[in-house]
């Protein structure tokens, strides 16, 4: 399953990132990596950007964006 | 390192408090510019140190090292080729494994690097326990730990530069094992040591690693140095190309994620973690902060204060800088030479000009003092990226990007703001085509200085509605700039570089005082340097336009004639009086001189002392004069008063109507007339049409125009009933069409220069003016030869025209724009 599909609360871990060029650097550069595990913790007042959080590490994505991290739900 | 020059670059990733060290180090002694043929900002400072001058740069913050990013681009080249002898690794010290993940890719660049553990008691206070001395050998870098913000730690900080610097080296810097990928690299290592040149200049395992990674701008510059660059590209794409199909990943994937793990393992090992499992204070905030409902309601109290704060009290703490300026242009009136009795010296009207065009400018800047500072405290709290994060979703639908927020709120997304700083302030927006999108739309907000003609004309057109006409134009301007935005999107910027959104939400940190005010100062200096030199520049040509040719002998002799009539009834009126002698000659122009001040002075002067002491003053002068314009009970005196009060007022009249003649007859009033033909159709006759001219340069002067076009019949008249004289045909649908090409009119002079330093380019500043040109002639057409044909009033116009623009900005927020190239 992908990123986008998950709910506030939920948790899971990154199997892998399907984005190249520059979303993919940019998701890497982030700190996105197969193994991390991360959780989302709220979408924005109109669902769209999410926050996920990865080691104290808080993040704010488009859901269009989260689509090329797949995930496996904890 | 006595008399010697030492360089040292801070580097690190956003929000790490790399400012605040580089403050701590560098105190006072900081100078911005702009790296080389790029907008990124360059800071510099120094301190001295054992008798040394340590010049330390401040790189811009980044997460990574890539050539993905403008900002990273221009980090990479400046650790490439300006060689500096120690490199500062800030890093948060909450955060160490993130942040880790830069350093790596700088200690692959083979430079001195001091790890610089910043935020040590946010640490303690969550705490995180960190072994310094074991993350410094599993580095291999001595780590200094500090918390810059309280000055613990800058000591230690500043002697281990010099340590590093002086040669000396703590440790051998630890390299990232690539695993699979090391035989990779060996083999492009041996292909690159063939040559020699390669080996100069560039540490070979970085060179290798980023011809791996597949980065294209180091393709490019190490590709150069071969002898033949088509080979060896060619050898590195099949490297590429075999890793990926043996590992089954992608050889950027695996230096990045290879990176990560060993941030990972490191941090792991040297960082015990917080035992308590508590949110984050931050995050538990943001459960307010960024919630459903209390969001937006705080977003909105957060711009209402700002606006508050700066524009409604900015403005009140003008009335107390204004009599500073007053007094600059009182002091231009008093060296320059008098004017006469008809005529004004040239040197003089364009002296005063010249002095308001600035001074114009110069007001504004509390406001901007206050914005700025307002600004850097909303950025340094962290509050910036909540606001994109709130509204993301709406700008992106229409092409622009959740941090084009701030520069719409700058740039008056309801009324009163200043496209200046709201065009500076786009400057983070990392996507390349919201970006200027941002840019080319924001000048239709609806800045303080178009504030005065909508309240002009709302007053005489729609005194009944006032209410209901200033929401139509606070918020008309709003959706005509989305659905401007997303129009440029999708055809003139439809090809521009986009990036993601993703975006770090930072803890929240407190402000400090003098970060905040160092970069109020600095942004208000930035203003005042880059604009107001060259609105000097225009203030003159449209002083110019305006004054020249000037008018005719024939009317030159007419006015002198008028003149001379009036001065002849005036004498005549005096005759026998006992001051009639006391007033010949030069005599009598003294006196109007003299009668001028006097009633300007007693109009600044507050308060029955100062009156007195100003009579006295003027008393003493001339104390004949003074009993003319003081007869009090002497006959005489009276009758002279009488009759010079006639006098001044047919001076003041023919004054006004050389003015009037003037600008009739000047340049700017010809191109206002020939364009008569073109405008009529948007209801604009050619008075208008100068009004409007006059504008470019700064937009208060529409309204100055047309009062100097609208002649003052009766003393104390005003503005408004002059032009409702003046002006019989006007409707509120040619009104409607005025204030709607207001509202598109293109940007000020000072804006289209802020434009050009943010794009970096002369096309976009011309694309920026002509738009909006077109456009807003196109729409005042629309709205009144439309209504006049169908026969509407001008507020039914206004409801038509509301409708049809909120049909289209709703609609234009479906349409999709170019997907995001993935």
């Amino acid at each position: 399953m992908t990123l986008d599909k998950l709910r506030p609360g939920n948790a899971c871990i990154v199997k892998r990132l399907t984005a190249i060029d520059k979303l993919g650097r940019r998701l890497m550069d982030m700190g996105f990596y197969p193994s991390l595990s991360l959780k989302v913790i709220r979408n924005a007042p109109l669902e769209d950007p999410m926050e996920v959080e990865m080691d104290g590490f808080f993040l704010s994505l488009r859901h269009e964006e989260a689509r090329f991290v797949e995930v496996e739900q904890k | 390192m006595k008399g010697e020059k030492t360089l040292v670059a801070l580097a690190g990733q956003p929000n790490s408090g790399k400012s605040t060290v580089f403050n701590a180090l560098t105190g006072a002694s900081q100078y911005v510019a702009n790296y080389p043929g790029v907008t990124v900002e360059k800071k510099t400072g120094s301190y001295k140190y054992d008798g040394g001058k340590v010049e330390v740069v401040d790189l811009p913050g980044t997460y990574s090292l890539t050539s993905y990013s403008l900002e990273e681009r221009v980090t990479r080249d400046f650790l490439l080729h300006e060689g500096p002898s120690v490199v500062v690794d800030v890093i948060d010290a909450s955060n160490i494994k993130r942040n880790l993940y830069l350093t790596f890719q700088l200690l692959e660049m083979e430079i001195p690097i001091i790890l610089d553990l910043n935020m040590m008691d946010v640490a303690d206070r969550r705490d995180i326990r960190i072994d310094t001395d074991k993350l410094g050998k599993k580095l291999g870098v001595s780590v200094v730990p500090t918390t810059i913000k309280k000055g613990k730690g800058k000591k230690e900080l500043v002697m281990s530069i010099a340590y590093l610097s002086g040669g000396g080296q703590a440790f051998q810097p630890s390299r990232i094992d690539y695993g699979t990928m090391e035989p990779f690299l060996r083999e492009i290592k041996d292909k690159l040591s063939e040559e020699k040149p390669i080996s100069e200049g560039y540490p070979l395992r970085w060179a290798a690693i980023k011809l791996m990674e597949g980065d294209s701008e180091a393709l490019k510059l190490i590709g150069k140095k071969r002898s033949n660059p088509e080979e060896f590209l060619e050898f590195v794409e099949n490297e590429r190309r075999r890793f990926e199909s043996e590992q089954n990943e992608a050889p950027e994937h695996h230096i990045a994620f290879s990176r990560q793990r060993t941030a990972d393992t490191i941090v792991r090992a040297c960082v015990k973690p917080k035992t308590k499992n508590e949110r984050p204070l931050s995050d538990r905030v943001d459960g307010f902060i960024c919630n459903k409902f209390l969001g937006p309601i705080f977003l909105v109290a957060v711009i209402y204060v700002l606006y508050y704060l700066s524009i409604v009290q900015g403005y009140n703490l003008t009335s107390y800088t204004w009599p500073l300026l007053a007094k600059i242009r009182s002091l231009t009136e008093s060296i320059m030479p008098e004017p006469g009795f008809i005529y004004e010296p040239l040197i003089r009207s364009f002296s005063l000009w010249f002095v308001d065009s600035i001074n114009a400018l110069l007001n504004y800047i509390p406001i901007f003092f206050i914005l700025f500072g307002l600004i850097a405290i909303l950025e340094d709290i962290g509050y910036m990226p909540r606001m994109a994060f709130i509204l993301d979703r709406i700008f992106s639908k229409f092409g622009l990007h959740g941090q084009s927020t701030l520069p719409m709120v700058l740039g008056g997304i309801y009324v009163g703001g200043c496209a200046v700083p709201a065009v500076m302030s786009t400057k983070g927006i990392p996507d390349e085509r919201s970006r200027l999108a941002t840019i080319l739309t924001i000048p239709m907000l609806n800045c303080l200085a178009k504030v005065p003609l909508y309240v002009l004309l709302i007053n005489i057109y729609y005194a009944q509605h006032k209410v209901l006409a200033m929401f139509f134009i606070s918020t008309i301007s709003l959706l005509i700039v989305l659905t401007v935005a997303k129009l440029l999107t999708l055809t003139v910027l439809k090809d521009k570089e986009t990036a993601p959104f993703i975006l770090e939400m930072p803890p929240y940190h407190l402000p400090t005082i003098r970060g905040v005010i160092g970069r109020a100062v600095e942004r208000v200096w930035l203003f005042i340097r880059k604009i107001i030199t060259i609105v000097a520049a225009i203030a003159v040509i449209i002083f110019a336009l305006l004054q020249f040719p000037g008018i005719s002998d024939d009317r030159n002799a007419y006015y002198n004639g008028e003149k001379e009539k009036a001065v002849g009834i005036f004498y005549k009126k005096i005759e026998g009086a006992s001051y009639a002698d006391r007033l010949q000659g030069e005599n009598l122009m003294a006196l109007v001189l003299y009668w001028d001040k006097y009633k300007k002075a007693k109009m600044m002067a507050k308060g029955k002392e100062a009156v007195k002491a100003l009579n006295n003053k003027f008393e003493e002068e001339n104390p004949v004069f003074f009993k003319i314009v003081q007869p009090k009970k002497d006959k005489a005196a009276k009758k002279v008063n009488k009759a010079f009060k006639k006098l001044f007022k047919e001076r003041r009249k023919l004054l006004r109507e050389i003015k009037k003649e003037k600008i009739d007859n000047s340049f700017l009033g010809r191109i206002g007339r020939y364009l008569e033909p073109a405008t009529q159709w948007a209801g604009f006759n050619w008075r208008v049409n100068v009004a409007l001219l006059s504008a470019f340069a700064a937009k208060e002067s529409s309204v100055a125009t047309l009062g100097a076009l609208y002649q003052q019949e009766e003393e104390g008249e005003t503005l408004e009933t002059r032009m409702e004289k003046g002006e019989s045909g006007f409707t509120p649908l040619h009104a409607l069409a005025l204030m709607l090409f207001m509202v598109l009119y293109p940007p000020c002079i000072a804006t289209t220069i802020m434009v050009k330093i943010q794009t970096g380019s002369i096309k976009w500043m011309l694309f920026s003016m002509f738009y909006p040109m077109v456009l807003g002639i196109f729409a005042a057409i629309l709205v009144f030869t439309g209504g006049s044909a169908l026969g509407l009033s001008g507020l039914e116009v206004m409801f038509v025209f509301y409708s049809l623009a909120l049909a289209i900005t709703v609609m234009m927020g479906f349409v999709k724009s170019r997907p995001e190239t993935i």
